[in-house]
């Protein structure tokens, strides 16, 4: 077990490696009641095309079927696991994005049967021909609620605008029509490949001994056997650089229009680019569209907004994004400021003065995201999928220069990498 | 007993509550003015939180103020409305990271109090009175806000439950207000309105963080003169029995129809049922374990939400649920056994235990939040009832005739469907 230890944030996290290839990441704080544990594979929606276990070929499966496994892992045969762990008195959930599938539980007593609980529901699937399709008519119901919601519309429309090819495009649950398609043997499939505990973290956050913890998770998973680790062949979609359509609008019953403006990334590995990309990204877009934001105020001042403008940045291995979006009334109008917005971009300068400002501002809303356990634990697994250590966040930022940021800013925005979108109200016609 | 360490000093003006706390990088600090919930002045209470976030006098752009909570480490300010029973509360909220995590010898701490203490006393003023473009501009972004609840259609179907059900009664009141108020509010009566908040409303200064290296009392002396010593107001609502419940049908070119229920439960905060009531809502929604998510969601796969929620204050009961618009009468049904079971007393003692358990756990969990403790502690000084903060107990002691005691006394008061054209 090794154990870090960050001085300057008064954290400690303990890590080890299991010999099933399980990376598991402890980070006790006794001064709270609760603890909150994540167990987390690398796999969510983008990873559609891949190469079965044990298999040759490379297999495409029905949109939404992560998200949709995410449900059926809950369900065994003579049980639901909600209610193992209600039965403690603690809370579960689940979710599913673009690249990872995580299951969690938050308690403030017995941490290690929940823990238990966690690691064995999630290793010991069950899907039966009818139990998955009694699950179609609520993924439905789920589906039709987001379908209804122009926010999750308008997010989905600007990547679609922006993805030509890259799975990134194709809604995280599916359609009502394509997880008609999802078999239990699918299910199974899917599994097989991707909840190999080499392809997974478990992350513990709160107040617990680390000591004590790890050996019951050790314990648990040395009484289990699994196939031997195997790299795992995921389809790469080679994406263009540029956008796929530089606008797109879709049309439905809406009180309030709503523009969304996309930049397309070329994506980065190496962790240190990477993390830097991320945090540069975040901090640029912060200072000119927050609410002390130059560009912020010009929108408000022309009656371009009325306070809902939103940002943020999506960055993986294999795709990256940012957004800029917001209600307005005369979206067409948003559109032009931002875009001439975002060209000054290419050229623009930091005072120092500015420049400080905008990293105290970054630090400080790191500090903030740290109250948090579900934060802490879901940002210290999917940080160690990428090879970054979340804890080390603070000396990386502070040690960014004012030309790594404007650098960063000149080549962002190209002449063929900006995308928008408009959710429109109908227009009535006969 | 479990609970957060809370110090109340009465100063001259207001009541300072200090959370020693170090659980949390940040310092908080929340206010709270509170005044009856009444519709002639509603209106401006949801507009002042706008237009005072706008500007102060020593920062006297939205920009300058922003830029100086930038400036002090990102902190965050805000301020909003909310109702509470048949109050209205306005809050002020600020964070700041605890300066012992940061490698500055800047009074980040002090300067974070004078500012907290500028947005609420230091108003931009003009003449007599708000700056008028501030309080034009802010009109319009309220009226965007009120207007764009119709596109989330859950919010929307709550609120038109909440109309319909609470028709005649002040809890109807908006607390986004009217857009129909905006022309008679000027800069100056607006003005006016503030200077009433600010000096006659009963007022709470919370504090919570590592208070340890921080004089908290004379960093607010310093800034807060009242002359107003107000008791809290007294909680007591309006109580209405049900004579007829209502069934209300709305279309809206929707996918998902909307299913809301509201009774009224005649068991109030300080009830000495009211832990009672915690556990009858374990048991029947509040949880993924309850009947509702049960019985709508996993036996009959009609809904992929189905729960339940109550109100303290006024006595409400909430049921929520999004189903397809064909399934009206089945879910309909269907919940309303649900209740019919909790009324007979169909669950086991293993049940309560568990529902008992669920509620502990929350309630720990939220010890572990800044702003969930505030809400806790502030909710505590509107009980009649002086066992109130010994919660975890008072959930323990609750025996199951209690539980079908609170369950008979709910009443149905209104079904809302809000669902498609031409799908029934």
């Amino acid at each position: 077990m090794e154990k870090k230890q960050y001085n300057q944030i008064n954290e400690t996290v303990y890590q080890e490696t299991l010999a099933n290839g399980l990376q598991v990441l402890l980070v006790p704080k006794p001064e709270l009641e609760q603890t909150y544990g994540v167990f987390t594979t690398n796999y969510g929606s983008i990873d559609n095309q891949f190469v079965p276990l044990g298999e040759m070929n490379m297999v495409q499966v029905p949109d939404g079927i992560a998200h949709f496994l995410e449900h059926k892992l809950f369900e065994k045969e003579d049980h639901d696991v909600f209610q193992e762990f209600t039965a403690l008195g603690s809370s579960a959930n689940a979710f599913t994005s673009f690249t990872k599938t995580a299951y969690l539980f938050s308690a403030t007593t017995e941490i290690k049967k929940n823990t238990e609980i966690l690691l064995d529901f999630v290793q010991d699937p069950y899907f039966s021909k009818s139990s998955v399709e009694k699950e179609k008519g609520i993924i439905a119901q789920e589906i039709q609620m987001y379908d209804d919601q122009p926010d999750w519309r308008a997010f989905f429309g600007i990547i679609e605008t922006m993805y030509q090819d890259h799975p990134v495009k194709i809604d995280i649950a599916g359609t009502v029509d394509s997880i008609q398609n999802i078999t239990k043997d699918d299910l199974y499939t899917c599994y097989h490949t991707f909840y190999h505990p080499s392809n997974m973290t478990f992350c513990l956050v709160g107040a617990f001994d680390a000591e004590e913890m790890l050996q019951v998770i050790r314990d648990n998973q040395s009484q289990k056997s699994f196939d031997p680790v195997q790299a795992i062949k995921r389809e790469r979609v080679v994406e263009p650089a540029h956008v796929n359509k530089e606008h797109a609008v879709l049309h439905m019953p809406v009180v309030t229009e709503k523009c969304m403006i996309g930049i397309k990334e070329t994506p980065t590995e190496r962790p240190d680019d990477f993390i830097k990309a991320e945090l540069m990204s975040e901090m640029i877009l912060d200072y000119f569209y927050s609410k002390s934001g130059a560009y912020y105020q010009e929108l408000y001042d022309l009656d371009l907004i009325d306070g809902s403008l939103g940002f943020e940045t999506e960055r993986q291995i294999s795709f990256a994004f940012s957004l800029i979006g917001a209600n307005s009334t005369d979206v067409e109008q948003f559109k032009a400021v931002v875009l001439r917005q975002l060209d000054t971009f290419k050229t623009y300068t930091f005072s120092d003065e500015a420049f400080t400002r905008m990293k105290r501002k970054m630090i400080g809303g790191l500090m903030r995201e740290m109250n948090s356990t579900s934060n802490i634990a879901n940002s210290v697994s999917q940080y160690h999928f990428l090879g970054i250590d979340y804890f080390n966040l603070l000396p990386i930022l502070e040690g960014i220069t004012k030309e790594e940021v404007e650098a960063f800013m000149h080549q962002w925005i190209k002449s063929d990498n900006v995308a928008s979108f408009f959710i429109k109200k109908e227009t009535k016609d006969a | 007993m479990l609970q957060a360490q809370e110090t109340i000093i009465n100063r001259q003006g207001y009541r300072l509550h200090m959370i020693q706390s170090n659980k949390f990088k940040t310092v908080h600090f929340v206010a709270k003015f509170i005044s009856p919930l009444s519709r002639k002045d509603v209106t401006k209470r949801a507009l002042l939180p706008f237009v005072m976030q706008q500007a102060t006098k020593n920062y006297p752009t939205a920009n300058a103020f922003r830029q100086k909570l930038d400036d002090l480490y990102g902190s965050t300010f805000s301020m909003d409305g909310s109702k509470k029973g048949e109050m209205h509360i306005i809050t002020a909220r600020m964070s700041v990271v605890n300066p012992s995590y940061l490698s500055t010898d800047e009074p980040i701490l002090a300067e974070a109090v004078q500012f907290f203490n500028e947005a609420l006393f230091a108003p931009k003023v003009l003449a007599n009175g708000f700056d008028p473009k501030i309080v034009a501009r802010e009109k319009q972004s309220l009226g965007q806000k009120i207007e764009s609840i119709k596109d989330n259609k859950m919010q929307l179907a709550n609120m038109r439950l909440i109309e319909e059900m609470c028709e005649g009664e002040v809890y109807k009141t908006h607390v986004h207000g009217y857009p129909e108020d905006f022309d008679a509010i000027t800069p100056e009566n607006l003005y006016d309105y503030y200077q009433q908040v600010i000096n006659k409303e009963p007022l709470d200064i919370y504090v919570i963080g590592d208070l340890s290296s921080l004089n908290v009392e004379a960093l607010f002396d310093q800034y807060i003169e009242r002359a107003t010593n107000e008791p809290m107001p007294n909680m007591q609502a309006e109580e209405k029995s049900v004579t007829e419940p209502k069934e209300i049908i709305e279309y809206e070119p929707i996918q998902q129809g909307k299913l809301h229920f509201g009774f009224r439960t005649h068991t109030h905060y300080s009830d000495d049922d009211y832990p009672a009531l915690h556990v009858f809502n374990a048991i029947f929604g509040g949880f993924p374990s309850s009947k509702l998510f049960i019985n709508v969601r996993e036996k009959n796969s009609l809904a992929y939400y189905a729960a339940s929620r109550f109100e303290s204050h006024k006595g409400l009961l909430f049921v929520f649920s999004g189903i397809a618009p064909t399934d009206f009468d089945k879910a309909k049904t269907i919940i309303l056994e649900q209740l019919e079971a909790m009324r007979d007393g169909d669950f086991t003692e293993e049940q309560i235990a568990e529902a008992k358990s669920l509620i502990t756990n929350q309630y720990k969990e939220n010890l572990d939040e800044a702003y969930g403790i505030v809400e806790m502690l502030y909710n505590q000084q509107f009980s009649t009832n002086k066992s109130t903060a010994d919660f975890v107990s008072r959930i323990n002691a609750v025996t199951k005739s209690a539980i079908e005691r609170v369950a008979n006394r709910i009443e149905l008061d209104t079904t809302y469907f809000l669902t498609q054209k031409g799908a029934e």
